[in-house]
């Protein structure tokens, strides 16, 4: 997984130029974890540091009431302007593209970006929306009777991409 | 993880630990949406608020207003005194009215102890309790709640005062239901006539109607205010007298042994419960109380609205 990340960070900078006027959002929050280590990455790589924000999207949802457990609203977390920067979006698995479009929609209410673009380390397929990913770790075809989790060291205690069969098929 | 299944918000007696703990949780992410430039987000949207009052208020009505508003959610405030309740309308028949209107949620305020949860089984949509009677203002409480928290970091093992007129208050009520129930001591502290003798069966840990007995090992002090307008039965000493026994002053929290955390729901009577030197100082956090309220009561509406997609 490790090696996927600094693949995309390379490929990042080099659609981009280089890292200047570069933020980048997570989406918690799983996405936060993995913003971080894209962030860590690319300063290891052009030596810039690049600010790193979390977005909870809960409150741009447009599906809340399918979700059987209640979560905790997470805190929003972006500590600088992002108006005029050049904003890659970060979330673990892409799906039917939903909280993308909320993640969008949050963060356009928080300013005017240069531009946004969207990576994700797994991606599903499956789109509801017209949304795709400028930057891919891997494209994993799977069946709706699956499910697809990624686990991470941060949270998880482990490195791993799961996918499961539903239980109700 | 927590589950939160209520599609009403009646009072704290009846939540567990867990769900008050939930709400206050929330509630943090909530205040952090009142920083932004755009102070609003979509979850709302759509939806319908009523602020049904029967009682004159300003601050809770604003502030569930600005809550509801936040959250994009369209608000009709109804106070009571310019509606057809003066006509002869029951509680219940305005109550139905309101859900043919087709509203989502009902905030009531009202002089009856009860009157919340009256409402809450007579109409399908969520009713918020805003304060009935001498019963429960379970969103002041949470809020007050959240306020320690965040000086304090924990509720468990804090001791909070409440000062006072118990008898009559229903802040006093949510609040004692609430902080007991997230392990704090509470003390409460009146003039011996508007203490209530059920008070002991809520989880007070002491009782006492010496002031400085109840600042010496405070962490808190939640003074609430005296409604002298309210006292029909003349149960309360008089104003000046009042003061001196029992209004906060730095004199007497100088005297404690620690740097006691002020509160008040508001209005503040300045020389009556509380004097300007207090309220004003660097231990009050009153004006923190009022930006809490609106994040804990964007995280009620925000609950009770998705508890009811739940029920459904």
């Amino acid at each position: 997984m490790q090696k996927t990340l600094v693949r995309i960070a390379h490929e990042i900078i080099e659609r981009n130029k280089n890292a200047e006027d570069m933020v980048i959002v997570g989406i918690m929050n799983r996405g936060a974890h993995l913003a971080k280590r894209l962030a860590n990455a690319i300063e290891q790589i052009e030596g810039v540091s690049v600010p790193v924000g979390n977005l909870d999207i809960t409150l741009y949802r447009d599906d809340l009431s399918m979700i059987s457990e209640q979560p905790v609203v997470q805190k929003t977390d972006l500590m600088f302007d992002i108006t005029g920067k050049k904003v890659i979006l970060v979330d673990d698995v892409l799906y039917t593209g939903r909280t993308v479009r909320a993640a969008l929609t949050e963060l356009i209410d928080f300013g005017r970006p240069q531009f946004i673009q969207l990576c994700v380390l797994i991606d599903r397929g499956f789109r509801e929306l017209p949304i795709r990913a400028d930057f891919v770790g891997k494209n994993i075809p799977t069946s709706q009777k699956e499910s697809i989790e990624v686990h991470l060291e941060e949270c998880d205690g482990v490195d791993e991409v799961v996918i499961m069969e539903h239980d109700d098929g | 993880m927590a589950e939160w299944k209520r599609k009403h918000l009646l009072g704290l007696e009846e939540l567990s630990r867990e769900e008050i703990e939930f709400i206050l949780d929330n509630t943090s992410s909530f205040k952090e949406v009142l920083t932004r430039e755009v102070k609003k987000v979509p979850t709302l949207r759509g939806k319908t608020v009523v602020n049904l009052f029967y009682e004159p208020s300003t601050r809770t009505r604003v502030s569930f207003e600005v809550a509801a508003k936040r959250l994009s959610a369209d608000v009709i405030n109804i106070a009571a005194e310019t509606s057809s309740v003066r006509k002869g309308e029951t509680l219940f028949d305005t109550g139905r009215n309101i859900e043919a209107l087709k509203a989502d949620i009902i905030v009531v305020r009202h002089s009856a102890s009860g009157a919340a949860a009256m409402l809450s089984h007579h109409v399908n949509i969520s009713v918020v309790n805003a304060g009935d009677g001498w019963h429960e203002h379970p969103t002041q409480a949470l809020l007050d709640i959240f306020t320690l928290k965040e000086k304090f970091g924990r509720i468990e093992g804090l001791e909070v005062s409440i000062v006072g007129d118990i008898a009559h208050s229903r802040v006093a009520r949510s609040n004692i239901w609430g902080l007991s129930k997230l392990g704090a001591k509470v003390t409460v502290c009146a003039p011996k006539l508007l203490i209530p003798p059920e008070i002991e069966q809520m989880g007070v840990s002491s009782i006492t109607d010496n002031i400085d007995v109840a600042l010496v090992n405070a962490d808190a002090v939640n003074v609430l205010r005296m409604q002298f307008e309210r006292d029909e039965a003349n149960m309360f000493p008089e104003q000046l007298e009042y003061f001196k026994k029992f209004g906060i002053t730095q004199e007497r929290l100088e005297k404690a042994k620690k740097k006691i955390v002020i509160m008040h729901p508001g209005p503040i009577n300045r020389g009556i419960e509380i004097s300007s030197e207090v309220a004003d100082g660097t231990q009050s956090v009153i004006l923190d109380q009022v930006t809490n309220g609106i994040a804990v009561r964007m995280a009620v509406l925000f609950l009770v609205a998705q508890g009811a997609k739940r029920k459904k």
